[in-house]
């Protein structure tokens, strides 16, 4: 049985999805799905310093979202997650499996290896891995950033 | 805000399907009452739609998650299929917030309940519970996994 209760976030390993370069850095639990994720997306990849992306699929907000992160997981596989990432948060109106895999072959995947993998169980726990752990660490929205093991920044709401 | 140890008021209310529920019809099991603002306010979606992502786990716990808002049954039921939500929400339309003022939640200025959870126990009695400092913040699914751990 999973163990949801409170945890800070867990450290960065060699598993994680880094982009940037330092030892201190940014860790963000996004949704590719997430409207509010894909507007904060750029001045996040584009600031300075080492950026951590966690999936963060919140599938009864954004139904398609699963599908979304195991694609940028399959694309990871092949080297281009990050890629995949950018693709899907520039252009969120053409998310269903065609668009998919036109997506894959302009990032130059293979195709057939793209599909194997983002139906792979494996990938699927690495997904939910990432999930449990914003879970535990209070994540309630997307995006959440974590300075260190330090919430930094919630999209704000009202009511 | 009633306080642990309490026995938990009980109550009579319609849920999303017109049904009569009452806090006594879960005794012997733990439930956690999640009272809130309003149906399809940004961040009551925001609220059940992370507790839905865990709700296997919920389930594993042996915990029922009921929420509570003034809104109609009907409300409740558009709702619940909007963002497809598979918990209990209970209408408190009339007398209007009846129970959340018996459970301390109740905003009057605002006229809903605070974002609220009230976690009662197999006999009936408040064994925990938390009040967001405002209704713009809900408490992450972690605190739940907490309360009952």
């Amino acid at each position: 049985m999973a163990d949801l209760g409170s945890a800070p976030i867990p450290p960065v390993g060699p598993d994680d999805h880094v982009r940037g370069e330092g030892e201190e850095g940014l860790v963000v639990y996004a949704d590719l799905g997430c409207p509010h994720c894909a507007g904060a997306w750029q001045r996040l990849r584009d600031r300075p310093g080492r950026l951590v992306f966690r999936h963060f699929p919140v599938a009864s907000k954004h139904p398609r979202s699963p599908a979304l992160h195991a694609a940028a997981e399959a694309a990871g596989r092949q080297n281009r997650f990050f890629a995949m990432v950018d693709s899907l948060y520039a252009d969120r109106g053409r998310v269903d499996d065609p668009h998919l895999w036109q997506r894959a072959e302009r990032l130059g995947l293979d195709l057939e290896r793209f599909e194997e993998d983002r139906r792979a169980p494996e990938i699927q726990a690495r997904i939910k891995r990432d999930f449990q752990s914003g879970i535990r660490a209070g994540v309630a929205g997307t995006p959440a950033t974590f300075d260190a093991c330090t919430l930094v920044a919630v999209r704000e709401r009202e009511f | 805000m009633i306080a642990a140890g309490e026995p938990a008021p009980d109550f009579t209310l319609r849920d999303q399907d017109g049904e009569k529920v009452s806090l006594s019809d879960f005794r012997g099991r733990k439930v956690m009452l999640v009272f809130y603002p309003a149906d399809f306010s940004p961040v009551c979606g925001d609220q059940f739609s992370i507790y839905q992502e865990v709700k296997p786990e919920i389930d594993e716990k042996g915990l029922e998650l009921v929420g509570i808002s003034v809104d109609s049954a009907w409300a409740h039921k558009a709702f619940q299929e909007k963002l497809g939500f598979e918990f209990t929400l209970l209408s408190d339309f009339e007398p209007k917030g009846e129970v959340a003022r018996a459970y301390g939640s109740y905003i009057d200025r605002v006229g809903t309940a605070n974002r609220t959870l009230v976690l009662v126990d197999e006999e009936g009695k408040v064994a925990w519970t938390y009040e967001s400092p405002n209704p713009g913040e809900f408490p992450g699914a972690n605190v739940i996994f907490d309360a009952v751990s």
